[in-house]
This record gives C-alpha cells, sequence and structure tokens, in this order.
C-alpha cells in the first residue's frame, strides 16, 4: 500500500515539473488548480504525503540524546494524541507557560523530551529548493494531516491566547525595514498581485478561511513540503528583513492572529501551492 | 491641474481600499498592546541577524505613526510626514530629471538586493517596479499593487512639472501621498540620484516604451 501511494506521488511529482518549467505563471495556476482537482478525486496523489509518512515514523520511533519517541509529547490534547490536535493550535501550554503554534511545540518536544540541542534544531530549520523538508517539518505535516477535514477552532479564551492574536495583529501591520513593508502592504486587499504572484488577503476571514488550513503544503516551484513558519521567514526574506527565528514569540504571535482570522475555515493539510 | 486630476482617482480608490481594510481589523477586539513590548517581540525574533541588518528591526517614525494609524493617519499626523517626507527628497546637482530610460527599464525589472542572500552584493540593487505596476506593454509579468504607469508621460504631455513629480515621487513616495505602501527608493538609499533619474526617464521620455 505504502509503495503504491510512493509510485504515484512520484509520478505525480514527475507530472508537475513542467507546470515549473514551461510558461507563465498564470498558466502554472491553472495547471495546479487542474492537480488540485485530481488530489480530490484520489488524495493519495500529493507528493506531501510521503513527508507527513516520513512524520509518523520520526514521531515514533525512539530518537534523540534521550532515546525516546515523541508519543510522550503533549500537543494540547494530552500526551500523544495527534488526531485533531492541530486544528486546536495555536494554544497556551502550562508547562512551557506560552503560546506556541505547531512547530513551536513539536520544537519544545524534540528539546525538552528526546533531548535535542535548540539551538541545532533552529539553526537550518527550512529545506532550500529541491531538498527534502527538514524532520521537524515532517513531524509538523504528519500532525496537521490528522486534523484534515476538522475546521480550526483554536479556543482562545485564556489571556496569553488572546494576546496572542492581539500582538499578532499589532505586527501583521508593522512596518519596517529599507521598503518599509508590513504583512499587510501585500496581505490587506483583495486581488492583487505581485508580478503574477496573487496576494490573498489574510486579513480578511473569508480569504484566510480559503488558504490558512492548506499549510503545511507541497510548494511545486520549489518542489518540497512548505510549513506555515518557512511560509513566515519567506515573506520577511521578501520584506528584506532578517532570519525569522522558529518558535520565536513574533512567529507565534502572526500565526496565531493568521489563524484567528481563518476559524472556521477547513484544514486540507498537506495542501498544495505554487 | 490635469496631472493633479490624473493622479488623484488612484489616490481616492487607495485610500477607499485602506479603510475598507481598516474597517475589517476593527471588528476584532483587541486589548492594546505595549509598543515597547512589540520591539522586544520583534528584536528576539531575529536574533541571528547581523550587525548591520539590526536597525531594520526598529521602524523610523513616518513608518511607525504609518502602522498605528493603519496606513490612514488623521490630518495632523499626515501632514507631520509630508513636511518630514518632503525635507528628505535632494534634488539633483544638473537641476535635470531625466537621464537614460534604458538603464531605467532594467532598474525598474530588477528585483535584486537588500535581502539576507543578497550579500555580499552581486549586482545593484534594482527598483522592482514591476512588482507593483504595469509600465510597458512588452512586460506582461507586472503586479497590481500600485496604479499601472502605462503612457505615464504622453498622458501628462511630457510636463517638466510632471518629470519633477515622479522624481519626488519615487524619491520619497510619501512627501505626496503620507503612509503610502511605496517604498522611498532615494530617502531609504535604495536607489541613487542617478538611477532615479533613469526610471524618470522611462515613464517620461516620448522615446521610452512607455510612452510609445
Ligand atoms: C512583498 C510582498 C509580501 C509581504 C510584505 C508579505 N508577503 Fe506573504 N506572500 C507574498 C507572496 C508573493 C506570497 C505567495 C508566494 C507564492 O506564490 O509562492 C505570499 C504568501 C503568503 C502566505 C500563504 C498564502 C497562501 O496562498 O496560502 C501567507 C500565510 C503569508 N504570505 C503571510 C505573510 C505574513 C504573515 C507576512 C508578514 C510577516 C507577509 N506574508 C508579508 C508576498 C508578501
Ligand atoms: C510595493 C509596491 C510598489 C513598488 C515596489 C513601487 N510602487 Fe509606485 N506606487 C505604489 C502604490 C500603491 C502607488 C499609489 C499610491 C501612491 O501614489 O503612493 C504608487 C504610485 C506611483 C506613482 C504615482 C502614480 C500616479 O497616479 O501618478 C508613480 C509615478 C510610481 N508609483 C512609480 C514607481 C516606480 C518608478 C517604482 C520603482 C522604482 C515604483 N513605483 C515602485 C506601489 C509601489
Amino acid at each position: 500500500m505504502r509503495l503504491r501511494r510512493t509510485l504515484i506521488a512520484a509520478a505525480c511529482v514527475a507530472v508537475a515539473i513542467p507546470f515549473i518549467a514551461t510558461a507563465q505563471d498564470a498558466d502554472t495556476e491553472k495547471g495546479i488548480e487542474k492537480y488540485r482537482q485530481m488530489l480530490r478525486k484520489d488524495p493519495w496523489t500529493n507528493p506531501g504525503l510521503l513527508d507527513a509518512d516520513r512524520g509518523e515514523i520520526l514521531w515514533k520511533t525512539p530518537r534523540g540524546p534521550k532515546n525516546v519517541s515523541l508519543e510522550q509529547c503533549d500537543l494540547g490534547k494530552g500526551p500523544g494524541k495527534v488526531d485533531g490536535a492541530f486544528a486546536e493550535l495555536p494554544r497556551y501550554f502550562a508547562d512551557a507557560d506560552r503560546v506556541m503554534d505547531l512547530e513551536t511545540r513539536i520544537l519544545w518536544c524534540m528539546e525538552k523530551l528526546q533531548g535535542f540541542n535548540r539551538a541545532d534544531l533552529v539553526k537550518r530549520p527550512h529545506p532550500g529548493g529541491g531538498q527534502p523538508i527538514k524532520e521537524l517539518g515532517a513531524i509538523a505535516t504528519y500532525v496537521a494531516s490528522k486534523s484534515s477535514g476538522l475546521k480550526f477552532a483554536a479556543k482562545a479564551e485564556l489571556p496569553k491566547e488572546k494576546d496572542a492574536i492581539a500582538l499578532g495583529e499589532v505586527l501583521f501591520n508593522r512596518r519596517s525595514g529599507p521598503f518599509d513593508f508590513a504583512c499587510s502592504t501585500c496581505h490587506a486587499s483583495s486581488g492583487l498581485r505581485i508580478r503574477l504572484q496573487g496576494l490573498p488577503f489574510l486579513a480578511d476571514p473569508k480569504e484566510a478561511r480559503e488558504v490558512v488550513g492548506q499549510w503545511p503544503a507541497y510548494r511545486v516551484s520549489s518542489a518540497h513540503v512548505m510549513t506555515m513558519q518557512h511560509r513566515l521567514y519567506d515573506c520577511f526574506w521578501q520584506m528584506r528583513m532578517p532570519e525569522l527565528q522558529l518558535g520565536s514569540e513574533l512567529s507565534v504571535a502572526l500565526i496565531a492572529y493568521l489563524v484567528k482570522m481563518a476559524e472556521g475555515g477547513e484544514i486540507s493539510a498537506p495542501g498544495l501551492k505554487r | 491641474m490635469r496631472m493633479f486630476s490624473t493622479v488623484i482617482v488612484p489616490i481616492v480608490t487607495v485610500v477607499l481600499a485602506g479603510a475598507t481594510a481598516a474597517f475589517a481589523q476593527q471588528n476584532l477586539a483587541k486589548p492594546s498592546v505595549d509598543p515597547a513590548r512589540v520591539d522586544a517581540v520583534v528584536t528576539d525574533a531575529f536574533p541571528t541577524a547581523p550587525v548591520d541588518l539590526r536597525p531594520r528591526l526598529v521602524p523610523d517614525e513616518t513608518m511607525s505613526s504609518c502602522s498605528a494609524n493603519r496606513n490612514s493617519p488623521p490630518k495632523s499626523i499626515a501632514e507631520a510626514i509630508q513636511k518630514r517626507e518632503r525635507a528628505a527628497i535632494h534634488y539633483p546637482a544638473d537641476g535635470k530629471f531625466l537621464g537614460d530610460w534604458k538603464n531605467g527599464e532594467k532598474l525598474a525589472q530588477s528585483g535584486y538586493g537588500l535581502r539576507f542572500t543578497d550579500y555580499p552584493p552581486r549586482q545593484e540593487i534594482g527598483g522592482n517596479c514591476y512588482a507593483c505596476h504595469q509600465i510597458t506593454d512588452q512586460e506582461v509579468s507586472y503586479g497590481t499593487l500600485g496604479p499601472s504607469l502605462l503612457g505615464y508621460g504622453k498622458l501628462r504631455d511630457f510636463k517638466q512639472a510632471v518629470a519633477k513629480a515622479v522624481y519626488e515621487k519615487i524619491y520619497d513616495s510619501h512627501a505626496a501621498f503620507p503612509c503610502s505602501t511605496m517604498p522611498r527608493f532615494g530617502a531609504s538609499k535604495i536607489l541613487t540620484v542617478d538611477q532615479i533619474k533613469d526610471i524618470v526617464a522611462l515613464l517620461m521620455s516620448p522615446e521610452s516604451p512607455v510612452n510609445k
């Protein structure tokens, strides 16, 4: 079964590649839309599922200096409970005394339970073009896929959770850097594009619900799965800002804000992107 | 006067779009967030930033007031921004606003520069105008964050006063339109005076493909 999935996925990567190499981004978008329709009919054809499988193995295998699996990791619904956990993130974790998104929580578990060195994990956390997603990202892809079909339903009842969303809103609108950019420069109106790349209006619940639930997503143009932390890292790169640290309070606050905007939107991770 | 009316239309549209966005955001009941804490959170998020890039974490006064007012500043703040940004504009020593449109087109195309992967620099920094503007018929890969600049000079009778206004617009977009989303290419030292003149020529010279 697994082998069959692997083969189909590999074939689809091969199908997807001409979309990148050929013509215009507009055509690419059409090609990807066709591919998305295909995925709806047969979800097993998304290459991102290979990474979800890899993430599942990583989650269950004893690893790290302490040689334990992540099955004692509490993602908010109790140790080892993966099903539906992503749909309720970000949330406040009393053991860490802070709000965490999925990747920040996995980072915390890898450090505290498995004994990995945090500095090593955040050093180069994201893959370059064509490289496979790193282990932490694969685990995040696995966990997120286990909420596919559910709706975003972070409770955001605790003061620290509300505070993270409010902070995220301020950060989303905070201009800085040599180009004076904020997230809102590119994501606060409908129907605009930068060059040919469409810019979703992320401060608008309707548009946020359509796109936020697709992350982590297989990104055809870079041929790997990209997580939400990686997406933000890349947007800061475009903003001419320095390298965003995975797990930083800023990254969590922005994700808390985006997920609040997307509340009620359906999760379809791993999704598929340009 | 003609120029005034052509400029005003896109401005009104942009301001209206801004107002809608601001309205959407107000629906969130938001506890106030201490600005000093925001700065600390930002500093903490970029711990590996090299010394040269660290100043980017701190917005200047214009950016701070635009962010605080969600890009729709009240009149008094808008005027303060305009005054400050007008004063930031340096003019060409020779008094001429039009340079070489061919080089201007190259600069308008190039998005290279200032990203953390762009160090040490491998080529000159571009203006990245096509990211946001339609400029020539030939280039179909353009963004729509800003208004179309197709036929810009021709539509304005190639007036010298317009050339000066375009120079000022590129040098410091906030001087004419406080809290514009367009970068301040001269004031932020992205482009030099000569490079800006080349881009003005792209928009304003009768020979430029923009006006064909
Ligand atoms: C200079 C423009 C620009 C800025 C500023 C910017 N982004 Fe983006 N963003 C983009 C582009 C372009 C894409 C689509 C990239 C692609 O197609 O591969 C994107 C995609 C995204 C996505 C995925 C949307 C989807 O379709 O699923 C999210 C989420 C996002 N950005 C969040 C942010 C946040 C948060 C910030 C601020 C920290 C930000 N962006 C700042 C240009 C920008
Ligand atoms: C990030 C987006 C962005 C970039 C990059 C950008 N602009 Fe703009 N530009 C805008 C927006 C938005 C407006 C409308 C608001 C305003 O006038 O400030 C605008 C307005 C203008 C106007 C005034 C248009 C009118 O109606 O009279 C000119 C001229 C202009 N831009 C030229 C340029 C040039 C030349 C470059 C490159 C050197 C450039 N822009 C880069 C966003 C951008």
